[in-house]
């Protein structure tokens, strides 16, 4: 494919604005850039066709099934998008006077009274951006009401199980707090034991992904927040894995004080090629007077967005957040309303349970249970009889049209492959990819080979990553 | 009501059976029995028709102005119709993050191109994918500044109070001490930087324009603060960069800032588009995704997401930031705004911006309403406003303008291509007749 | 596997040199540099640097992984190898040549192994 500088022809270009109607002025040359940026000269035509092209060679949901664990790639529905385009909301200044905003200070409110209600929390922030962004936030929360405690100094460590997203240690690391790692029990849940000999005066909180990485229910969770309770702590919920248990299990009544939420997986917003998203963050009562400045209040008959609140964590972006991925979301939570919200639980957890069970003769489930929305299998024993690892499995899916599992992840389980089917799947389509996977674990002790050098059919093979790294090319060079 | 399953009450039953289930309940077996939600207090679900009409009841009490002059941090610029067209493309728009690379060249090439297109406006050696926005890429610019001797952060009292109070929280976070430059005349005081800089400092953040719109002396900055082993990040406007100074002329580190004007409305304020690029000796500090060119099996140029061991979901707790989920799609947005101006049609926009505020900042202290700073501006300036501010934007509000920002000691207006001499003109009329009523 | 009899070996897998000077050289072993793969960027400690037992200083980076490399003494940084920022792959090509970090004024030492010893320490590890 060609760059879009190398469909650049001198002279081409779009007309976009009228003359100049007041008279040009240029400021002195001491304040101007010496030289003009090299951005593509192309018309609109060459333009459509250059991204059309692009389009061609990327990969979204509306192309076919992509079980990616850990990141509920759902269907995401139109009219949310419609919704979100509409001038009244996309055309807002931030900083409009309240009265003309009124509509979008109520999408914010009902957006947070739904998601607390399906979440068991008190309070809302639509501020993060992303779930690592809500990660950050939730904790720099935490630190700020053990502070007001008079306990900042003491409680300087954070309790995260070994199996956590590596978002969970690096956003307790940029809060200045040592990382205690939890390991797992073996059947996969969080070391009890391991956790009470941890947890103590200098406990600043847990943070806990329930459903786990591995895609299984803590059975223990609150025996697990009581023990972080017990300490002082405060429990973390990282809500990645929310999808199988809206509607059916709320984190506020599982122990939890603080949570995020991934809007943009849970809550059906599309994910843009990587983002943008909303890390919506909820809180009981407790963390309240910590959120970030500023929130939706009532004040007489309006909404405002209110700056009075002195413990406030203060800003952790621009204005009030990704207005439109809440918009998109209240979208969806409308729709799905108070049956649908645990029936599409109910479709993920259903949905992963039989693919997991119908890939259970050819690959080892990790850990042989009910699982959630998601599960692992592991593919160490393959490797061992036939040389081809998760990877090659993951590559071979491609020629089937499949977009791979989440690889190597938790690092806690040898040759990872995770699946996460979601609930927008039909038995159709995963019996299809069951029998892709049957396929292709015959095809690997038939002919390995055929697996080390695949895919065969996908517009590159096997992009060499060690040299990319070593020599970093990262923008294109204009002179070569 | 709609889930979006498509599955039938047989084919579920169907599924159950086969893993060995009756119920659809057993599959919660794992979950204590007393902690259950029951039924959720929310309203029942609803046809797509339904929640058609309840957003739009609620967009119709919203106010859209079609004049707007207030700037202050988001900026309605003309947006090309290809690039809503190109960014509303349904691959686009519902990839994953590209982490498979056979299937992913059109998202990585898009990412490689904008990293290409953030270095050309800033002239910085590299560029990350994207953050969440302007003001989180400058709080992560500091993180990428601080080490284990130099904490200390200095932070422009000139920069946009949003972007501030962001650094003020990541600094607080990590305990590092944040200090403010104090303004003089609308820009920075040269003398109280000088004062300011010492071993402890790690960096400096200055914006230009500043958040009232005038031009800070980055270059003088830069050469304090390199003198001091300091480094410098320079807060910056993607407009402005059409015509003014670079950040790498100006000799910065680090150059970040808000690129919603690249074609993003003005959404309430999100999503927007942090972007983030610096000279290559910290290229292995920043943070987020960041795309590099490679070669495939057969020796075919592609794209693969590069120096990942940067990143938190391989350093964890030794990583500098949790950041991985960004702004892909607005950065789409950025590169198609770019591909549809070319290097002439930025530069006319920045001009057009230029020129206007400059016609209206001459018209307006005509009308009594006198610049309250002297030197240099881009887009914005501040006014002062003999009558009481909130009269004032009444009056403009009631013929469908929003006006500038009531500020201290003043009005910070914004002018861009979007705006008229006629339109300008109504403005500085009512002002003329506010402040003589 | 090449263990050349004329280095110390530390069971987190670096080996020492000392050399006519009284400093020491340390680096990764071959087993090592097997593990960790194909490897592409080190960093790398300041000269003057304090380096205690059993404490990291240096992480290696391979596409998917980093790992961090031990002290085996408490010292000071005398000397770091800047050719391994620009070629990191010298690590995989030959390990023994691509030392590290030179260490003087070493005040203590952890407890090394000979290169039988480590082989032996390989092999039960496996």
């Amino acid at each position: 494919m060609k760059l879009i500088f190398e469909r650049s022809r001198p002279g081409h270009g779009c007309d976009m604005l009228p003359a100049n109607d007041v008279p040009t002025l240029q400021p002195a040359a001491e304040y101007t850039r010496q030289t003009a940026p090299n951005l593509p000269e192309i018309t609109e035509g060459e333009i459509s066709r250059h991204y059309s092209e692009l389009e061609r060679n990327s990969r979204g949901v509306n192309n076919g099934f992509y079980p990616l664990g850990s990141c509920t790639m759902k269907y995401n529905p139109k009219i949310n998008d419609e919704m979100a385009a509409l001038p009244g909301f996309a055309e807002l200044h931030p900083l409009q006077p309240p009265h003309t905003v009124q509509g979008a200070l109520q999408v914010m409110q009902m957006a947070e009274e739904l998601l607390d209600e399906i979440t068991g929390m008190d309070c809302m922030t639509f501020q993060p951006a992303a779930g690592a962004h809500g990660e950050y936030t939730g904790i720099a929360m935490i630190k700020a009401y053990h502070k007001k405690r008079g306990e900042g100094k003491t409680r300087t460590k954070m309790l995260v199980p070994d199996a956590a997203h590596g978002t969970n240690p690096a956003s307790a690391a940029m809060n200045g707090y040592t990382v205690v790692t939890i390991p797992s029990a073996p059947d996969g849940g969080v070391d009890v034991e391991a956790l009470r000999a941890a947890a103590g005066a200098d406990t600043a909180g847990l943070m806990l992904t329930n459903p786990n990485t591995l895609g299984l229910f803590e059975k223990n969770i609150c025996e697990i927040t009581q023990i972080v309770h017990d300490a002082g702590g405060l429990n973390y919920y990282d809500g990645a894995n929310l999808n199988a248990i809206m509607g059916i299990v709320r984190p506020g009544d599982m122990g939890f004080d603080v949570i995020h939420l991934n809007l943009h997986k849970t809550f059906s917003t599309p994910h843009g090629g990587g983002g943008p998203g909303s890390g919506a963050v909820g809180c009981k009562t407790i963390l309240a007077p910590f959120l970030p400045r500023p929130v939706v209040a009532q004040e007489g008959g309006t909404l405002v967005l209110s700056n009075d609140i002195p413990d406030s964590i203060g800003k952790v972006r621009s204005f009030y957040g990704n207005f439109l991925i809440t918009l998109r979301a209240l979208c969806y939570v409308l729709t799905l309303g108070q049956q649908g919200i645990p029936a599409a639980a109910t479709g993920a957890v259903l949905n992963a349970n039989y693919l997991m069970r119908k890939l259970a003769t050819p690959a080892e489930i990790a850990y042989n249970r009910t699982c959630m929305h998601e599960f692992v299998l592991s593919m160490k024993t393959l490797k061992k009889e036939t040389g081809v690892s998760a990877l090659d499995l993951a590559k071979g899916l491609l020629d089937y049209g499949i977009h791979p599992p989440t690889m190597y992840f938790p690092l806690i389980v040898e040759e990872a492959l995770m699946f996460e089917p979601t609930e927008t799947e039909s038995i159709e389509t995963l019996a299809e990819a069951a029998e892709a996977f049957r396929a292709l674990v015959a095809l690997a002790h038939q002919n390995p080979e055929a697996l080390h050098s695949a895919p065969h059919s996908t517009p590159v093979r096997r992009p060499d990553e060690v040299g990319a790294a070593r020599n970093p090319v990262l923008k294109y060079d204009f002179a070569r | 009501m709609g889930s979006y399953i498509p599955s039938t009450p047989a084919s579920r039953q169907q599924m159950l059976n086969a893993i060995g289930m009756q119920h659809a309940e057993e599959l919660f077996a794992d979950i204590p029995n007393e902690m259950l939600a029951g039924e959720l207090a929310i309203p029942p679900g609803k046809s797509e028709l339904e929640v058609r009409r309840i957003l739009q009841g609620m967009e119709a009490q919203n106010t859209v102005f079609p004049t707007i002059f207030r700037g202050a941090g988001a900026y309605r610029h003309y947006i090309p119709s290809i690039v809503k067209q190109v960014a509303s493309k349904e691959t686009f728009v519902t990839a994953y993050t590209p982490y498979q690379a056979e299937v992913s060249q059109g998202t990585l090439q898009m990412i490689f191109e904008y990293q290409t297109e953030i270095c050309e406006l800033t002239g910085m050696d590299v560029a990350n994918a994207s953050v969440y926005d302007g003001a989180s890429a400058a709080a992560e610019a500091t993180i990428m500044c601080r080490e284990r001797a130099r904490q200390t952060v200095l932070v422009a009292a000139t920069a946009h109070s949003d972007t501030i109070d962001t650094i003020q929280t990541y600094s607080d976070s990590a305990g590092a001490p944040v200090v403010p430059i104090a303004a003089e005349n609308g820009v920075i005081n040269m003398q109280a930087l000088k004062e300011a800089l010492g071993p402890e400092v790690a960096c400096l953040y200055l914006q230009s324009p500043n958040y009232f719109g005038q031009l800070e002396d980055a270059k003088a900055a830069a050469e304090l603060c390199h003198a001091a082993g300091v480094k410098l990040i320079y807060g910056c406007n993607p407009i402005a960069l059409g015509l003014l100074q670079t950040p790498a002329e100006a000799g910065a580190d680090i150059a970040v800032g808000e690129g919603q004007p690249l074609g993003m409305p003005l959404s309430f304020g999100g999503p927007y588009l942090g972007f983030m690029a610096s000279t290559k000796a910290m290229m292995r500090r920043l943070p987020g995704r960041i795309a590099g060119e490679t070669t495939d099996a057969d020796g075919k140029r592609c794209y693969v997401l590069t120096l990942q061991a940067r990143e938190q979901h391989i350093r964890r707790e030794k990583a500098l930031s949790s950041v991985c989920t960004n702004q892909a799609l607005c950065a789409l947005t950025a590169t198609v705004y770019l591909a549809a101006l070319g290097p002439a049609g930025l530069q006319q926009v920045a001009s057009q911006c230029y020129s206007k505020a400059h016609y209206m900042a001459a018209e307006l202290e005509k009308a009594g309403f006198a610049r309250r700073y002297k030197g240099e501006f881009f887009h914005e300036f501040v006014t002062e406003c003999p009558v009481e501010p909130q009269k004032l934007l009444t009056a403009l509000e009631a013929k469908g303008i929003l006006g500038g920002l009531a500020v201290e000691g003043g009005i910070l207006w914004c002018c861009t291509e979007l705006n008229t001499k006629e339109e300008i003109d109504t403005v500085v009329q009512i002002c003329k007749r506010e402040a003589q009523a | 596997m090449n263990f050349p009899a004329n280095l110390k070996y530390t069971k987190s897998h670096e080996w020492l040199k000392k050399t006519a000077e009284g400093t020491v050289q340390i680096g990764l072993t071959d087993h090592a540099q097997n593990e960790l793969g194909d490897l592409v960027f080190v960093n790398l400690p300041s000269v003057g640097d304090a380096l205690t037992v059993g404490e990291s200083f240096a992480d290696v980076e391979s596409v998917k992984a980093v790992s961090d490399v031990f002290s085996p003494v408490t010292a000071v940084v005398a000397a770091v190898n800047e050719l391994l920022l620009d070629d990191p792959a010298m690590i995989n090509t030959d390990c023994y040549d691509a030392w590290l970090i030179e260490a003087e004024g070493i005040e203590l030492e952890d407890e090394l192994l000979n290169a039988e010893e480590y082989e032996a320490f390989i092999q039960e590890e496996a």
